[in-house]
């Protein structure tokens, strides 16, 4: 059926606009008319909390909220009159009167949306005396986020991204009034509840109420000690988005940049989560292909993904058989750096400190987990560890954001750095390991593999065009001589939960499913730098998918290191050193 | 065979004031009389006269007695019953005339009402369906069901019948609109959260004559297509819910609610659901939340229920008192129902009429009844020989009509263009003595405390408002104070996303535009003029009076006043908190309050 044009009047010129179109899109796309939002998310947040997009409409007896108000054929739309003005300006003050005035110190100093507002409406003063008269005590119960609930301006953008793109549901409004807050499930903290972690809702707070927990000072202090060796491992969304941090345009590749600037900063090796990202191929790839000839337990799931782990672990615990055992890539590096790298280098795997730079919040969670003591427990004997000497196999994790910080506290200027090289043996990588940080990359990578080991035969074309792209839930057929493998790629967890019900509920009608906790995957990450382009995403995914065609090598199983790896160390693929090392398992974490 | 029958009113306020106990002695002596066979007691919806209970009616005669008590609740069977005499003494005196009114039908408190919305309220027994099929009940259900549902929209549209939850919408757009909209299934809804202030008609109706609700709900769910109805009923209204569950269940039994209703193939069931507590859940979006099981908060209308309400279907939500119009209209017929009220606004209001007032209670009049009728007729007027000062309607929401406006026909039309909302019907009377400014603080308090906290406006600005509004009463009130309150009320109103905000700010602009002069004395003069706002008042002596009795200082809880017998006293005004208790004390007239 076609769409019925309406006539609409914007600050008197005409425009045509389909039916069903708000006057804020009328305002933005047709009339290019700015038209300010602040609790407004397209598709996501729009409650019409805020007051702030309010227009004049001919005829209506209040204020309409642009973000949800319809155009209406003949409509006269005012966006730009003094009481409309005056309105705005009123409402961000009523705002910032509840607000504190530590601007200096917080760090969304620069990209917060608030500050940003107050400046383009022209607020000089607040008329209202201070409301807040004593401080709410921050939740700094988790381990990734940190919460404060005093910069709130109660906007919800957090709590729908949560429930409506995450489907976690872990925050949402408590109180009545001027006493309303975010919170979580009586309060609890987001450290006890069933938050993800994945810090999406860091993205969308216009404020500095949800943050990073930093580990910048852990970081410098580690620096700083001559007794450490201090490795860094870089995540493959982290090159794609960083130089961002710096001014340069989105969809930058900035690898020889970010190893220089990271080499400046005074890590000792500057390796890449790439080449554990190859390895993860390795032990998932065999881990698919002996399912597939045993008659394993399918679809098998992929891993890499922390927030989807205990997203998994918390709504799905009784299908976590289907997710595949391997480490996430951050954490086979940190164990193979403390084991495989410290004994080829001879160095006692106590003095090594691993950092590891993430687009992601979840990692921060990841880190932490009991399990992820493996390098200690394989060498406890050998090198007579006591119980309380226990090591992390990954020491300390920093987002995008926080590597770009420090990058300049250092004062380096990044964009006019000279490419760098990453460190070998660690630093090789295949483009296999890059579209990790695309969503379908796993899959795609898995793909590449799994073809030539199963059929032995080189495969024709490497790109899978079917699993790219920022759609939800992606699937295909995938004819491997024969044999049709059928997968499924979800990005965001209200899509994975579609097809995790399905594997509930044993209607799910694939063999291999790849679930990323982020839109977009890991470019779309919590850990990212916060960006206001609508089509952040496309370009970082370019940028990402252009690295992957430069790659020389473009199949994991191709990449020498991780062929001298097996060789020396591990043995084969899926061997029991490799399960010992970099495999784990998973615990139910459902409210019971 | 029953010769008598005692109709005791079983309504809040009865209850509050020992209802219980007076109707258990009322059996225990027609026990003891042995005529406990002859004499039936039945408990009744509110009859109105809240301040005149506990009230016991005995039929066929209909003598009326109030402020039964238990020692005094035997007279009524063995003086009435036994001997045949009536009991004097509990019988209602006309203040003006001493004259002694035998029924409810002398005293003019009843006699200047209309009874439609209330009608079986005081009258029957709420918990018998047979007493309400005896008044006609549910003969609108069975008319209803052979007419077309068109057909009843049409009589709704014709009778002119507008929403009495507050803003008078007409309901027979409401019907059509749900009735014509697309999606399936729908819904019918009875808003029966009621939180405004002091009033309580959509709870004396629930308690009173909860068929007519059901009964209602019915022909609504007939005429849209619905198959399922929610009561949304305060957890503050444990009675109410009580009886209207059982009326839920009777009316299932005598097949009006169910599979089939009279044999027609129309399903229609009711459930009942009961909200936490929160004022916002009277906004029908919000309300329409709470149902699903989520936090109360309003969404921006449109889309109207109509369109898109619970669980995003056509809903149907009327407030109480509308539905309880409906079984009439559809009896009676449009014609009937427009034969009394204003042509704008037909039919009856009820109000809770409370404050300042002699006879605070419920009441049903016409809509265009005017405020001298209210609260001097009915009401019998200002307790104290005090002077009127205004009325406040429509609650948090609403504002003040002022004695300038006495003779104003009262309707949804007439008030709003003075400034305030007729609202679902509370009516509060304010004398002399009243502080506007205070009044005005006292519902801006209460729509802070009860703002969901979504939109900035209502959450952020109702609060700065209420802190000027403290600021002034308090003594630091400055200079440009009215012009800020009015700035800032305009932008609530203007930019607040539903109704509680968008009418927040009401009670102060209403009294700002009104009684501007008392908002100029509190911050210009530091003076309140009604003597009400504590920071304000200052007590002295004045000594020609002060007769030296000392009953002031032995009062004064902080020693603030010092004298020896038989002298002048004096108040130390850096001491004195201003409580009052010498004012009260003093036996002379010496202390001032000014």
């Amino acid at each position: 059926m076609e769409t019925r044009m309406l006539n609409v009047k914007i600050n008197g010129r005409d425009y045509q606009v389909p039916e069903g179109t708000t006057i804020l899109k009328a305002a933005r796309e047709y009339a290019k008319i700015e038209v300010p939002t602040l609790c407004y998310l397209e598709g996501i947040s729009e409650e019409g909390a805020c007051a702030i997009c309010v227009v004049e409409v001919k005829g209506a007896r209040n204020l309409q909220r642009a973000c949800l108000a319809k155009v209406g054929e003949g409509m006269e739309v005012w966006t730009n009159t003094s009481r409309v003005r005056e309105a705005r300006k009123l409402n961000i003050e009523l705002l910032l009167a509840n607000h504190p005035k530590d601007c200096f110190t917080c760090e969304k100093n620069q990209i917060c949306d608030l500050r940003e507002l107050a400046a383009e409406l022209g607020v000089r003063e607040v008329k209202f005396p201070r409301t807040r008269t004593e401080w709410l005590p921050f939740d700094d119960t988790s381990l990734s986020l940190v919460r404060d609930p005093n910069k709130c301006v109660l906007c919800r953008r957090c709590v729908n991204v949560c429930a409506k793109v995450q489907s976690v549901y872990a925050i949402d409004i408590a109180g009545r009034g001027s006493n309303s807050t975010v919170s979580t499930f009586l309060d609890e903290g987001l450290g006890n509840v069933e938050c993800v972690n994945c810090g999406q809702c860091l993205l969308v707070c216009p404020t500095g109420a949800i943050t990073e927990r930093s580990e910048i000072p852990d970081v410098w202090k580690a620096l700083g000690n001559p007794d450490k060796i201090v490795v860094v491992e870089t995540a493959p969304a982290v090159r794609v988005a960083i130089g961002e941090e710096f001014g340069m345009p989105d969809g930058t590749q900035a690898t020889g940049k970010m190893a220089a600037a990271l080499r400046s900063l005074g890590f000792d090796k500057v390796f890449d989560t790439d080449f554990s990202a190859d390895l993860t191929i390795m032990e998932e790839g065999f881990e698919l292909i002996g399912r597939i000839k045993n008659g394993g337990t399918l679809p098998l799931i992929t891993s890499c993904s922390p927030g989807w782990i205990k997203f998994a672990e918390t709504f799905f615990p009784k299908v976590l058989d289907h997710v595949s055992s391997c480490k996430s890539p951050q954490q086979m590096f940190g164990t193979v750096t403390k084991t495989y790298w410290a004994e080829k280098m001879g160095i006692d795997p106590r003095k090594i400190v691993v950092v590891s730079i993430m687009p992601c919040t979840a990692k921060k969670f990841e880190k932490e987990r009991p399990e992820m003591k493996t390098a200690f427990h394989h060498l406890q004997e050998k090198l007579g560890l006591k119980d309380e000497e226990a090591f992390n196999d990954v020491d300390y994790v920093l987002t995008t954001r926080e590597a770009a910080q420090m990058i300049r506290e250092a004062g380096i200027e990044f964009a006019s750095l000279p490419e760098e090289d990453f460190d070998k043996p660690l630093g090789e990588s295949t483009g296999a390991a890059v579209i990790f940080g695309a969503t379908g990359g796993v899959m795609e990578a898995a793909l590449r593999t799994a073809y030539e080991v199963i059929t032995k035969k080189s495969l024709a074309k490497l790109d899978f065009e079917d699993v790219r792209g920022l759609e939800g839930i992606k699937s295909a057929d995938v004819d491997i001589d024969g044999m049709t493998l059928k997968v499924a790629v979800a990005n965001g967890l209200g899509n994975a939960r579609v097809l995790m019900d399905q594997v509930q509920k044993g209607e799910s009608p694939y063999h291999f499913i790849e679930i990323m906790c982020c839109p977009g995957g890991c470019l779309g990450g919590g850990g990212q730098p916060i960006s206001h382009n609508p089509d952040i995403k496309k370009r970082r995914a370019e940028a990402i998918y252009r690295e992957d065609a430069g790659k020389p090598i473009r199949k994991s199983h191709e990449n020498p290191e991780v062929q001298e790896i097996y060789k020396d160390f591990l043995g084969e693929p899926n061997s029991e050193k490799a399960h010992h090392l970099l495999h784990t398992d998973y615990c139910d974490r459902s409210c019971k | 065979m029953i010769r008598n029958q005692l109709l005791v009113c079983a309504g809040g306020a009865c209850i509050t004031s020992g209802e219980k106990s007076v109707k258990d002695v009322l059996v225990d002596e027609l026990k003891k009389n042995g005529i406990e066979d002859e004499v039936q007691v039945i408990e009744t919806g509110c009859m109105g006269a809240c301040d005149l209970g506990p009230i016991v009616v005995v039929y066929p005669e209909g003598t009326f007695y109030q402020k039964v008590t238990v020692k005094n609740a035997g007279l009524i069977v063995n003086e009435h019953l036994v001997k045949g005499r009536t009991v004097g003494e509990l019988l209602y005196t006309e203040p003006a005339s001493e004259k002694r009114a035998r029924t409810s039908g002398d005293i003019p408190f009843y006699t200047r009402q209309v009874k439609r919305v209330l009608r079986n309220c005081g009258a029957i027994d709420p918990l018998s369906i047979e007493e309400y099929i005896a008044r006609d009940g549910y003969f609108a259900l069975g008319k209803a069901l052979e007419m077309a549902p068109d057909e009843i929209i049409r009589v709704l549209l014709d009778s002119g019948l507008r929403g009495r939850g507050g803003a008078g919408f007409p309901t027979g757009l409401k019907w059509k609109a749900a009735r014509e909209a697309a999606g399936s299934p729908k819904y019918v809804v009875c808003n029966g959260d009621e939180g405004d202030p002091g009033a309580f008609m959509d709870r004396s109706v629930l308690e009173g004559d909860p068929h007519s609700i059901i009964e209602a709900m019915a022909i609504a769910g007939y005429a849209i297509g619905a198959e399922k109805g929610y009561m949304y009923a305060r957890a503050e209204y444990p009675l109410a819910i009580e009886r209207f569950e059982c009326a839920i269940g009777k009316a299932r039994e005598y097949g009006f609610l169910g599979r089939s209703i009279l044999g027609t193939g129309f399903n229609f069931n009711i459930e009942i659901r009961i909200g936490a507590g929160a004022f916002v859940c009277g906004e029908e979006t919000a309300l329409l939340r709470s149902i699903e099981g989520k936090r109360g908060t309003p969404s921006v209308k449109p889309p109207f229920p109509a369109q898109s309400g619970l669980w995003d279907k056509p809903t149907l939500i009327n407030n109480v008192e509308t539905y309880a119009n409906i079984p009439q209209i559809i009896t009676n017929g449009a014609e009937w129902f427009r034969s009394v009220g204003s042509t704008k606004s037909p039919g009856t209001k009820v109000f809770a009429l409370a404050g300042n007032v002699q006879n605070t209670g419920l009441v049903e009049v016409p809509m265009g009844t005017t405020l001298r009728e209210l609260v001097f007729e009915i009401g019998g007027g200002i307790p104290g020989g005090k002077k009127f000062k205004a009325a406040q309607t429509g609650g948090p929401s609403g504002g003040v009509i002022t004695a300038e406006y006495l003779d104003m026909p009262i309707d949804f039309d007439t008030v709003k263009e003075i400034g305030t909302i007729m609202g679902s019907g509370g009516l509060i009377v304010l004398d002399e003595d009243s502080c506007m400014v205070d009044v005005a603080k006292f519902y801006l308090g209460f729509t802070v405390d009860e703002s969901c906290g979504k939109c900035t406006p209502c959450r952020e600005g109702t609060r700065q408002m209420y802190h000027m509004m403290e600021r002034i009463c308090d003594g630091n009130g400055r200079d440009g104070d009215i012009e800020r309150l009015s700035k800032l009320a305009d932008v609530i109103k203007d930019t607040s996303l539903c109704g509680l905000g968008q009418s927040a700010p009401n009670p102060v602009l209403s009294t700002i535009r009104f009684y501007e002069d008392e908002y100029r004395a509190h911050i210009y003069e530091k003076k309140c003029p009604s003597h009400v706002c504590k920071h304000l008042l200052t007590y002295s002596i004045t000594p020609d009076k002060c007769v030296g009795c000392t009953a002031c200082a032995r009062q004064c809880p902080v020693h603030a006043i010092t004298g020896e017998v038989k002298k002048i006293h004096v108040i130390d005004q850096s001491k004195c908190t201003k409580c009052g208790s010498c004012y009260e004390s003093c036996r002379f007239g010496a202390i001032r309050k000014e």
